[in-house]
């Protein structure tokens, strides 16, 4: 092999669940399923629960999309380069309801990590997603954290900032993501 | 913030656009913004790793990790090759996962109802870690192509689907393989989301009669290159597909 060129991607399609999460799929193949405990037991900080949905152009929700979520613990610290909390995976797969769309997972706020606020990164794969879509989850209350944000300040339309804003509702947080159209999440080139 | 171990970005030339006019999925969910450049922080260099003790000793086996009490049906293959990185060092240790249709070309997900039956001793998912010289290994069957509505009614050519992490959650990729002289690959509007025809090429797994097993399996090669550092990844490297 002499073309170091990363491999192309393609669409993990309707049926990614078979691979990566075959508990919603149908079935078990696995002993030990991955992604499923975000935060662990151990892990210290507020615990919180984020609900929405994904859209697309049309406003129907993407009831086969599959997220990864990535985030620093309440210290900011993200496994592998820091301290956490035995359990702490900080690394999970959220998958929604196959009929309305809603998903919703539960972890531990995470910190700011360096100068940069609180946030969770997130990465979508589905049918139609030919590149999985990289974004930011963050917390609409931490406006002086955001406000010194050096990712949230590339995004000059207020607008468009507010598209990566999880809003407190009652006990946890809502965060709708739309992928196409009008209030369009924006999405980064990683 | 950004951080020192920065990647140059994705070529969207070498990768399918968001949106594909002839993937009719494409249409409604591809962003319109264009996506916005974000030099990877601390947050994209780091990622998720994965040891033995998060694995079964048969994940890698798919003849083996949904049998009930019997072999699946369908052409017995070892998938085989390396992970490697921009630069062709292999990346040991790194989580691979895969997951394909059984071999009349039907997937065991609730959300599947082709009309080809499922196969009771396959479930059709898969996953190993590198080892320490990047290669990975797994024991399946060759799916069966199968029909999907896009435009137009479609068939899949045979694939499996791939998933890898690399180092870091800037790394993260799902792609498709496809089987080294399969007529069906070049109808495949998800196939030519894939502009350049090198791309394609490097999708094809290749027959490897070097790895399969007389009176037992076929093998076929599939190498896998994770995106790499700095700005002149993109550059320098024009010898043939591998």
């Amino acid at each position: 092999m002499t073309d170091f060129r990363e491999t192309p991607a393609q669409t993990a399609g309707p049926y990614v669940h078979i691979g990566l999460t075959p508990w919603a799929a149908g079935f078990t193949a696995f002993e030990h399923e991955l992604g499923r405990d975000i935060a662990g037991p151990n892990a210290a900080g507020e615990r919180i629960t984020i609900t929405g949905r994904v859209l697309d152009g049309d406003s129907a929700p993407m009831t086969d999309v599959l997220i990864e979520v990535w985030q620093a613990n309440a210290a900011g610290h993200y496994p592998g380069t820091g301290d956490v909390e035995e359990g702490f995976q900080g690394w999970g797969r959220v998958v929604p309801d196959f009929a309305t769309g809603v998903f919703s997972f539960d972890t531990v706020k995470p910190g700011p990590v360096g100068q940069m606020a609180p946030h969770i990164t997130l990465w979508l794969v589905a049918r139609g997603i030919n590149l999985g879509l990289h974004t930011r989850l963050y917390f609409a209350d931490e406006d002086a954290a955001n406000a010194r944000d050096s990712v949230l300040a590339q995004i000059t339309d207020p607008g468009s900032r507010q598209t990566l804003m999880a809003q407190p509702e009652g006990a946890h947080y809502r965060f709708d993501i739309i992928v196409q159209g009008e209030n369009e999440t924006v999405f980064f080139d990683v | 913030m950004t951080d020192s171990r920065s990647f140059a970005p994705r070529s969207r030339d070498w990768h399918p656009p968001d949106l594909s006019e002839g993937y009719k999925s494409s249409t409604a969910r591809a962003p319109k913004a264009p996506l916005l450049r974000l030099d990877p922080t601390l947050s994209e260099t780091s990622g998720p790793t994965f040891g033995h003790s998060d694995l079964g000793s048969l994940d890698h086996d798919l003849l083996r990790n949904y049998a009930h009490g019997g072999a699946p049906i369908g052409e017995r293959i070892i998938l085989h090759g390396k992970v490697l990185d921009g630069d062709g060092r292999p990346v040991p240790h790194t989580l691979v996962e895969i997951w394909q249709a059984n071999a009349g070309g039907r997937y065991r997900h609730k959300n599947d109802s082709y009309l080809a039956p499922l196969d009771p001793n396959f479930g059709g998912c898969g996953r190993t870690l590198t080892d320490g010289g990047g290669g990975y290994r797994f024991f399946t069957i060759k799916p069966g192509a199968y029909p999907w509505p896009n435009w137009q009614p479609s068939w899949r050519p045979a694939h499996i689907h791939v998933s890898v992490f690399g180092r870091s959650f800037a790394e993260r990729l799902i792609t498709q393989l496809y089987f080294e002289g399969d007529p069906l690959i070049a109808t495949c509007p998800i196939v030519n989301t894939l502009s350049d025809p090198q791309a394609i090429t490097r999708l094809t797994a290749q027959l490897d009669m070097d790895e399969a097993r007389d009176f037992d399996h076929l093998a076929y090669r599939f190498d896998i290159v994770l995106r790499g550092r700095g700005a002149s990844v993109f550059e320098g490297h024009d010898g043939a597909p591998g």
